[in-house]
């Protein structure tokens, strides 16, 4: 009975919304403007995105059903999160809504308190679930956002180069957390097998420090290289690295080291038996 | 499974197939330590490209082989090692020092070729 009782309340209530809908809407548009909310976008802008929001709002009130409400949140969410909204924006502008309907919904059964609760008792789980649905709808967009940045940035920021025939190298730039340098090294060995490669010249000039864990992790990089028959280079150490690997006792032995990068080419480049020379001195020697 | 050793001019060159069992492994080291001599070979080289896993014993053994290989007046070439078993094997502390590696057969034979 009392559920029936809810989903003609609910009934009136959305034909009331319809019918006060260019005022609502307007009052809704100009409430988001004095509250600075979505400083990002235009005034026709706004009112465009408060229209098929505010009509998507009553559908879902109308219905019950959340799905298409989701799916419209994520749409929106996904053309307004390049422009810079921010999430206190979103969920700003729907409890507003909340708000403008809420008070009209009080100004028209303000004669009948008890009707007015029973509304009420109506209106807002519903309307908490739109808001709830939103929100969420916006933050795992923006998640999602991110985390696919996260992805594009760590293929990016690993590249293993081949400069010569079996000669690698690997620059380094920025902080690495253990999960990068676990990366670093498989694309590091996968790299010597794919090319070949005899030298690795690993650049740690962009790094300028490292803790324990990552810089054993890179003396591990360095024996597993040799394990695949290619010789490892680091070159680029800076002061706080170089105390760094002392402090965790590296054997230096096992670690080639030069200074920066052009020595580690020339490095490697011996140990590869090429010798570069001007073109001058070479053709007057022939 | 018995690891076949080819007799290839001055170099033994034994290519494991598939996981080995302990006592393959240690039929293995016999077999080339005495073949080493045999064969008056300059030099041996193991090639575990098929391997997926090298557990501590196996590499124990490799590097085992490498040692006696030596004092039996030939140097080893460890080839093919694959690069997560690389890693593996380093996390495990097992670095094969002063045991020569190279990338495949090829770069093997090239290595003890400058020796």
């Amino acid at each position: 009975m009392k559920e029936a009782d809810e989903k003609d309340l609910l009934r009136e209530l959305v034909a009331h919304l319809r019918q006060h809908r260019t005022e609502l809407r307007e009052e809704w548009a100009r409430r988001i403007t004095d509250a600075k909310l979505l400083t990002a976008m235009s005034r026709e802008e706004i009112f465009a995105e408060a229209t098929s929001v505010y009509n998507n709002y009553v559908e879902t009130l109308e219905t019950g059903t959340l799905e298409t409400l989701h799916a419209y949140a994520r749409n929106l969410s996904e053309r307004i999160i390049p422009r810079g909204v921010e999430t206190h924006e979103v969920v700003g502008i729907v409890l507003l809504l909340r708000d403008v309907l809420a008070r009209s919904l009080f100004a028209k059964y303000q004669s009948d308190f008890k009707l007015l609760n029973r509304v009420l008792d109506a209106y807002e789980p519903a309307a908490n679930r739109i808001a709830n649905t939103v929100a969420v709808g916006f933050v795992q967009e923006r998640e999602r956002i991110i985390r696919e940045q996260q992805e594009a940035l760590r293929e990016l920021s690993t590249p293993v180069l081949q400069v010569r025939e079996r000669l690698l190298i690997l620059p380094i730039i920025g902080v690495i957390d253990s999960q990068r340098a676990r990366q670093l090294t498989e694309q590091l060995l996968r790299g010597i097998r794919a090319n070949r490669a005899r030298v690795v010249v690993i650049d740690i000039t962009g790094v300028a420090a490292m803790d324990s864990s990552v810089a054993n992790h890179l003396v591990l990089t360095v024996e597993a290289s040799r394990l695949l028959g290619a010789a490892v280079i680091v070159t680029g150490l800076s002061p706080e690295i170089a105390q760094t690997l002392v402090k965790i006792g590296v054997n230096l032995g096992k670690m080639h080291t030069v200074g920066d990068l052009q020595g580690g080419i020339e490095e490697a480049e011996r140990v590869l038996g090429y010798k570069v020379v001007p073109i001058a001195e070479s053709s007057e020697r022939a | 499974m018995a690891v076949p050793i080819l007799k290839q001019s001055p170099y033994l060159i034994a290519t494991i197939q598939s996981a080995l069992s302990d006592a393959d492994l240690l039929s293995l080291r016999d077999s080339l330590t005495e073949q080493v001599g045999r064969f008056r070979s300059r030099g041996v080289i193991v090639d575990v490209t098929a391997l997926d896993v090298l557990d501590s014993f196996a590499s124990r053994t490799l590097r085992d082989i490498a040692y006696m290989v030596r004092l039996r007046g030939a140097e080893t070439v460890i080839v093919g090692i694959q690069p997560e078993v690389a890693f593996a094997m380093v996390q495990l502390g097992i670095t094969l020092e002063d045991v020569a590696t190279a990338l495949d057969l090829e770069e093997g034979l090239a290595y003890l070729g400058k020796k």
